[in-house]
């Protein structure tokens, strides 16, 4: 009986996450409730007048995005570090590199892609213009990857604490902003009626330098991690 | 069971040294770990029993001093059981994360049968007991073809019948062709000639 290929390993861990995620259905709604509950809060903080909250919307519909993320990233290796499933996947005799990605992509699935896909819901909350809602989207779908592959370098590395949750805001946020500030503009440009592509070609950049990067960092961090 | 042939080495130690805490654990341990032998690993409560198989596993590899080749693909059993709360324990031998294998369903059913879990195949894991989930744990070495085995600390928490189906196990596996090296406060009860590792003198 030989070890599974690199490929069918990390199709198992993808699907191991997702059913595990969706045996515990509070893990995957966390976030989307999130989003729900502040956007319903901003129409109270900043008034309801239509055009002012259409004005704001790009910026808060991704600060939202961008917190949600955050939030949920801590728990990507966390339940793995305490039963010693960690343990057992840096002894996999596939690269950790792959096992990393598959870690982050179900995470991905069941945090951004959901995000992105309800995001149009909340954007007419707020009164953003029909026209952005497949920007928005779009953005939120690039962007939510690249965060949720940072998200998990700060995991990685916090996972052996107790109370990593503070350290890993610190850790992350600055390289969050990249892609808020872009994730945003592109919504912006095409409320404003400009071309969104280039914004959503650099996001499909960092994206791209994310997937090839980040895992190596996930893989280190997470030896450490169990080393200590 | 294994593919090694009796009396090749399967992982290799040369001169090991761990200081933990200002106390020197082990200090210049040499051993070579041959297919074929059972070696139990002596030493008291915190005489760095587990950081030795954690060493050995390549768990650890920054603190220590000294060299491990390893010639084989190996099994690390740990003091946790690696078992996930909402999968069945079917689930959570077919995606398990360790990725020695894809097994069949029967071959799962058998080994769970072997470690006295008939009927729990399906069943979500949280409903079952701490000597439960150590016995799903435990199945895994029934479908591992990984001839090295460290298993640290194995009849944790199991009954005597079940420490006595592993310590079978166990000699079949050596008599096979395979390797263990294990840790326990127990003296095993085998027909097997069991080499003892001491940390301060070495493979005896």
């Amino acid at each position: 009986m030989s070890a599974p290929t690199t490929f069918r390993f990390c199709a198992r861990l993808v699907r191991r996450q997702l059913v595990l995620a969706v045996r515990r259905p509070l893990e995957i709604g966390n976030p989307l409730l999130f989003f729900a509950m502040v956007v319903a809060l901003f129409p109270l903080g900043l008034g309801p007048a239509p055009d002012q909250l259409a004005r704001f919307a790009p910026g808060i519909l991704w600060i939202i995005a961008l917190l949600a993320n955050l939030l949920s990233s801590d728990a990507v290796f966390r339940s793995d570090f305490d039963d010693g499933s960690l343990e057992q996947l840096l002894l996999a005799p596939q690269p950790l590199y792959a096992a990393a990605l598959s870690y982050i992509f179900a995470h991905w699935l069941i945090t951004g892609v959901l995000l992105a896909l309800v995001s149009p819901l909340f954007a007419g909350m707020l009164g953003l213009p029909g026209n952005a809602m497949l920007t928005l989207a779009l953005s939120l779908l690039l962007g939510s990857g690249v965060l949720s592959l940072i998200g998990g370098i700060g995991a990685s590395l916090t996972v052996g604490l107790k109370r990593g949750g503070m350290l890993i805001s610190l850790l992350i946020l600055p390289f969050y902003m990249p892609v808020l500030i872009f994730g945003s503009a592109a919504v912006q440009a095409a409320v404003t009626g400009a071309d969104a592509g280039p914004y959503l070609a650099i996001l499909g950049a960092m994206l791209s330098l994310a997937i090839a990067l980040a895992p190596l960092a996930i893989a280190a961090g997470l030896r450490i991690s169990v080393d200590a | 069971m294994s593919s090694a042939t009796a009396g090749e080495t399967l992982l290799a130690a040369q001169s090991l040294s761990l200081e933990r805490g200002g106390r020197q654990l082990f200090d210049g341990l040499s051993f070579a770990v041959r297919a074929g032998q059972l070696i139990q690993v002596d030493g008291a409560n915190g005489a760095g029993k587990t950081s030795l198989l954690r060493i050995l596993a390549g768990l650890s590899r920054y603190g220590f001093e000294g060299n491990i080749t390893r010639q084989s693909s190996l099994l690390y059993l740990g003091h946790q059981a690696g078992v996930k709360q909402l999968l069945t324990p079917r689930e959570n031998l077919a995606w398990h994360a360790a990725g020695e294998g894809e097994y069949a369903n029967a071959d799962i059913e058998q080994a769970l049968a072997h470690v006295g879990l008939t009927g729990y195949e399906d069943v979500s894991s949280h409903t079952l007991s701490a000597g439960q989930h150590r016995r799903v744990n435990l199945a895994r070495l029934y479908l591992s073809s990984s001839p090295l085995w460290l298993l640290d600390e194995p009849f944790a928490a199991i009954d005597q019948k079940g420490v006595a189906e592993l310590e079978r196990l166990m000699v079949k596996h050596v008599s096979a062709g395979g390797a263990v090296i294990i840790t326990s406060h127990q003296s095993l009860q085998v027909s097997y000639p069991l080499s003892r590792l001491s940390l301060s003198a070495g493979l005896q």
